[in-house]
Formats: structure tokens, C-alpha cells, sequence
């Protein structure tokens, strides 16, 4: 019995060091840009770099776009399956999980090869066509994230009454959507949300191949020409990733209707 | 023309038929219950009179207006599910008022709407709380509020009681009638307890395999059941086998030999089977019951209360009888031999 104890300690032991040393490393070497003493140098570097606040800028903003979009495809979906075509479920479930299996690279290739300047719809051609291809290659990164904390957060409410309720108090689909359904998954849709974002801001493959300032490219950049920069820049990231993560627990508190789901 | 007609209703799904030829007018106001086991149709109705079905044929007019072609949002109908669907982000304040914001009323309106709709269920006190701080009872009651508040043609109740404890099940029934009464709206109700659909109906649809087998008021379902299965699903009863002696004269041997006169002609020729029922209050312990007198033998007494039922072997078959808790005579006991009597006038002829 003691002994088994003593190999779960270990084993935990073992994984969190795993876990914890390249970052604890990365966030020690971030600090010694000044020699011989630790100092916030490399942060100050790239913070006041306008290249930092225009790539950063532009990843916010595509991920907005791409959470808005998501949520606008994602939603009356899942809810249409739910409620009309449970029999589809596993179709649309393979469907969302495509993203995972398929390579961004060749995602992106694909976009390239379909929407270039001399096909029928050459997006590539102008600033905003490229931006939205990459708002809409996001999108579907985004996909099996959003479908899955969507479809989670739709289980626990009965859809089909929930929708004749509203349906024989006069709704119309908009305002049952709007009013009902959204409301009722908001906190499955945020934690969708943040993990887009999360995604979105580090994404580089489809930035980079679209030739679009985004902030995984600028990481790279940095990372090939500087030696302290790049690992403030990793622990900024880190920072922002975890930053969404409290964010989604936070929300999950504060939603007072949602409490009883937690008990 | 019956404020809400319902005539030659029929749905198939696929290629079961679920609802055949069904046919009912209810009066303004009036309060018509569903009664059946499950999968009898009687919530495949409720829900083409809501919209939620389309009829495979057959028509539903409400109002004079034929409604069969509008959509649930079209129809101006209160519907209250078993399992409540209270909107769990909203209010109850805000759940009474969905249906108005929808049909976008004033602000003052609504207010005053929603005041009134609270004070009628008696819950003023707690508009700002959310579902999941309501019991059962409480949150069906705002769910009955929520369907009235738009003031509907017709109120639509589709097993309402059947997920609360037998106590508030008793109380919110006759809370939900008193409503009903003082806002004189049309209400369907389907449940499949009998007990729930005699105490609050005006009158009552027993459906049985996708037909309504009767449609009659308590007192008439109840005494003189139009079928074998209303008979025998509403309310208990004993199923007598006879055969038929003399048909004019209502002659019939029960239990091989003895004979009973009905005192009325019944329907049939001499030496056909019938089938007789008779309620278990009917029957009475001893010999002052009336003119049939059997003996038989005590298989099991069950005290429920002001009633105690027994169960007596009487020849081959079980008889029940229901008599009231006295005192001062205890019940027999299991194995005893007693005798049973009742008059030849309580014997039903179901379908007669």
C-alpha cells in the first residue's frame, strides 16, 4: 500500500518536472537579457516593438472574427442536428474532427490552389479576400473545438421542449435561437471561445502561407534573429493561453443559472 | 360549431397508424381530459392540436378557423409540458413574460401582465427567481403561468402532474382546475391517471389503440362504460363471463348456475357468451348486498384507508369488494369462507 503511494508520488513528481522545467528554463532565460543580473529587459523589448502591437492586433482581431463566425455556424447547427437530424450526429461529429486530421499545410495549399488570382473566385487577389480566406481557414481550425463544447453544453438542456415551449409562446427560429438556445450554451460557447482564441493567436502555418502579419509568424521571425526575446515572447504567450483558461472557469462561476449544473 | 372541432383526425407514422378517425368538439371553456395507457395516442393529438404534428388527415378547427395548415407559433395556443421547459436563464418574472416580449408588447403592459399571472399561481414573491431555485410543484405552476399569460384560445396540459410527489399532484390538480374555472379557457388535459382525469373534467376522452373508445362525463365513463376497456381501465372493476338464457327477459347464468335477471332485454341470442362488469363498491360482505348471493373464499384483505379491499375466490373467479372501514367490525381474514351479495341491477353490459 505504502509503496504503490510512494510510485504515485513519483509518477506525479515526474510529470509535473516534465512539464514545468522547459517553461521554468524558458522564464529564467527570459529574464537575463541584462548580464549578471535578472531583469525585465527582453519583456521591455518586445512590448514597445510596434511589430509586436500590429501582429498581435491583427491575431485579436482574427480571432474575434473567427469566434464570431464559428459561433454563427456552429450554433444553429448543432442545434438543427439535435433537435431535427439526431441520426446525422455522428456524420457532423466526423465531419468536425476533420481539422485535427487533416494538416493545416494542406488545408492552406488547397485555399491556394482554389481561390488564387486565376481561379473563379481569386480571394489571394486582394488584402481583404486573403483575410477573410484566413478568417475562414481559422474557422475551421476552430471547428472541432466550437462543435464539441457546443454540442456539449446543448445535452444538458432538453432542445425539443425547450423549442415547443418557446415555439407555442409565438417564437419564430431567430428569436428561439437568440433567446433560448444561445443564452442556455453561452458558457459552452465561451470555453469554445477561448480555446479559438488561444488557438488563433498562435497559429503560424496558414499566417505565414498567406502571407498575412499574424502573430505566429512575428514569434518566428523573432525567434530566428534574437536569443532573449523569443523565450519572452513564449512566456507571453503561455500567459495569454492560461489567462483564457482562468477566463472560462470564471465565466462558468459567475453565470448564475448555470449553478445548479455544478452542484 | 364547437369552439375547438377536431373531425377525422388520423396520423400515421410511417406505417403505424397512431390516431384513428378521432373526432371531438369541445364547447368554449369546457375542460376535456385524455385518458389512456401509453402509446395510446392521446399525446400524439395534443400535440396536432398544438402543431407540433402534422395530421396524416382530418381536420382542427379552433375558433372557426381551420388550423391545420399554421404553424405552433401561429396558433395562439398555452401548452404546459410534463417536464416544466421553463427557460433556465430567465426569471420566473421573465418566464411569464417570454410570450409577451414575443408578440412585442408594451413594457407596462407586460409588467402588469406578469404581476397578475404571479398573484393568480400565488407565487408574487419570488418573480426573481430563477427555475433551479423553484420545487417541482412551484416550477409547473410558473410554467402554467408562462402559457396563460398570453392569454391562448386554447390551454393545452400534457401530463402536467406526473413528475410531482402524489401530494402536491392532488393539490396543484386542483389548483390548476379552480384556474381554469376562473379564467373560463378552453383546456385539454392528458394524463393517463384515471383518478387525476374523473376529479377535475367536465368530461373525458378514453383512448385506446389511436381511437377514442368514449367520450362522456365522469359519472358516465365511470358507470356505464361504453367498452370492455373502459371498463376495465378506469377506475377497477370484475369481469364476469355468462352466457345468455333468455335475451328478452335479461337472463344470465354466472358461474355455471347461477342465475341472474337483469331485468332488462339485453342484446344477443340465447346461449351467447356476455361479458358483465361489475365496480367492487357494488359488492358487500354478507347477505344485504341484494339479490345475488354468493359464497366464496377470503384470498386477500388490503387496507387502504376508509376502504378495505378484499379479494374473495368466488367458483373460479376473483371478486373484488371494496367496503368502507368501520370500527367496530374488523375485516375477515385470509381463508375464511364468506358470503358475498349484490344487486342483479349493478351488473354493467359494457358497450350497452
Amino acid at each position: 500500500m505504502r509503496g504503490r503511494r510512494l510510485w504515485a508520488w513519483l509518477a506525479l513528481i515526474l510529470g509535473m518536472i516534465y512539464f514545468a522545467l522547459p517553461l521554468i528554463g524558458t522564464l529564467e532565460f527570459s529574464l537575463r537579457m541584462r548580464r549578471g543580473e535578472y531583469s525585465l529587459d527582453a519583456y521591455r523589448v518586445i512590448l514597445s516593438d510596434p511589430h509586436f502591437h500590429a501582429t498581435f492586433g491583427f491575431s485579436v482581431l482574427m480571432a474575434l472574427g473567427t469566434i464570431v463566425l464559428g459561433v454563427l455556424l456552429v450554433v444553429p447547427t448543432a442545434y438543427w442536428v439535435r433537435l431535427r437530424l439526431p441520426r446525422w450526429r455522428p456524420v457532423i461529429e466526423f465531419l468536425t474532427l476533420l481539422p485535427l486530421v487533416i494538416p493545416p499545410i494542406v488545408v492552406v495549399f488547397g485555399y491556394i490552389r482554389l481561390y488564387n488570382t486565376s481561379s473563379w473566385l481569386p480571394l489571394t487577389g486582394s488584402v481583404g479576400g486573403t483575410n477573410l480566406l484566413l478568417l475562414f481557414g481559422y474557422t475551421v481550425l476552430a471547428l472541432p473545438y466550437m462543435y464539441r463544447a457546443v454540442d456539449t453544453g446543448l445535452r444538458s438542456l432538453d432542445v425539443a421542449t425547450l423549442t415547443e415551449a418557446a415555439q407555442s409562446l409565438g417564437a419564430g427560429w431567430i428569436t428561439i435561437l437568440w433567446r433560448v438556445i444561445l443564452p442556455n450554451v453561452l458558457v459552452a460557447i465561451l470555453s469554445g471561445a477561448f480555446l479559438t482564441f488561444a488557438i488563433v493567436i498562435g497559429e503560424f502555418v496558414l499566417a505565414a502561407l498567406l502571407n498575412r502579419p499574424a502573430f505566429g509568424p512575428f514569434m518566428q521571425l523573432i525567434g530566428a534573429n534574437r536569443a532573449y526575446e523569443p523565450a519572452a515572447l513564449a512566456v507571453i504567450a503561455f500567459a495569454i493561453t492560461w489567462l483564457c483558461m482562468g477566463l472560462i472557469q470564471l465565466v462558468t462561476r459567475f453565470q448564475k443559472h448555470t449553478q445548479i449544473r455544478q452542484r | 360549431m364547437a369552439f375547438l372541432e377536431i373531425s377525422s383526425l388520423q396520423k400515421d407514422f410511417g406505417s403505424a397508424r397512431v390516431v384513428t378517425d378521432f373526432d371531438l368538439a369541445v364547447a368554449q371553456g369546457e375542460f376535456v381530459s385524455f385518458l389512456g395507457p401509453s402509446g395510446c395516442g392521446k399525446t400524439t393529438v395534443l400535440r396536432m392540436v398544438a402543431g407540433f404534428e402534422t395530421p396524416t388527415s382530418g381536420t382542427i378547427h379552433i375558433d372557426g378557423q381551420d388550423v391545420v395548415s399554421f404553424k405552433p407559433n401561429q396558433r395562439n395556443i398555452g401548452m404546459v409540458f410534463q417536464s416544466y421547459a421553463l427557460f433556465p436563464n430567465l426569471t420566473v418574472a421573465q418566464n411569464v413574460a417570454f410570450g409577451l416580449r414575443v408578440a412585442g408588447r408594451p413594457k407596462a403592459e407586460i409588467q402588469a401582465t406578469v404581476r397578475e399571472m404571479l398573484a393568480l399561481i400565488k407565487l408574487e414573491a419570488l418573480g426573481a427567481r430563477y427555475p433551479f431555485q423553484l420545487s417541482g410543484g412551484q416550477q409547473q405552476r410558473v410554467a402554467l403561468a408562462r402559457a396563460l399569460a398570453v392569454k391562448p384560445k386554447v390551454l393545452l396540459l400534457d401530463e402536467p402532474l406526473s413528475a410531482l410527489d402524489a401530494k402536491i399532484r392532488v393539490s396543484l390538480r386542483e389548483e390548476i382546475r379552480a384556474i381554469q374555472q376562473q379564467l373560463g379557457i378552453t383546456t385539454i388535459f392528458v394524463t393517463h391517471d384515471q383518478e387525476e382525469a374523473l376529479s377535475i373534467s367536465d368530461r373525458i376522452v378514453v383512448m385506446h389503440n389511436g381511437r377514442a373508445d368514449q367520450v362522456g362525463t365522469p359519472f358516465e365513463i365511470y358507470n356505464h362504460p361504453a367498452t370492455r376497456f373502459v371498463a376495465s381501465f378506469v377506475g377497477s372493476i370484475n369481469v364476469l363471463n355468462g352466457i345468455l338464457l333468455e335475451p328478452e327477459r335479461g337472463i344470465v347464468a354466472l358461474l355455471g348456475d347461477v342465475q341472474v335477471h337483469l331485468g332488462r332485454p339485453l342484446a344477443g341470442r340465447q346461449n351467447d357468451e356476455v361479458t358483465l362488469a361489475l365496480r367492487p363498491e357494488s359488492v358487500t360482505l354478507g347477505g344485504n348486498g341484494g339479490g345475488v348471493q354468493l359464497k366464496g373464499q377470503v384470498e386477500s384483505v388490503n387496507f387502504l384507508g376508509s376502504v378495505i379491499r378484499l379479494s374473495v375466490r368466488v367458483g373460479g373467479n376473483l371478486m373484488l369488494l371494496d367496503g368502507f372501514n368501520q370500527p367496530s367490525s374488523p375485516p375477515p381474514k385470509v381463508g375464511e369462507t364468506v358470503q358475498v351479495s349484490f344487486g342483479a341491477e349493478d351488473l354493467m353490459v359494457p358497450g350497452e
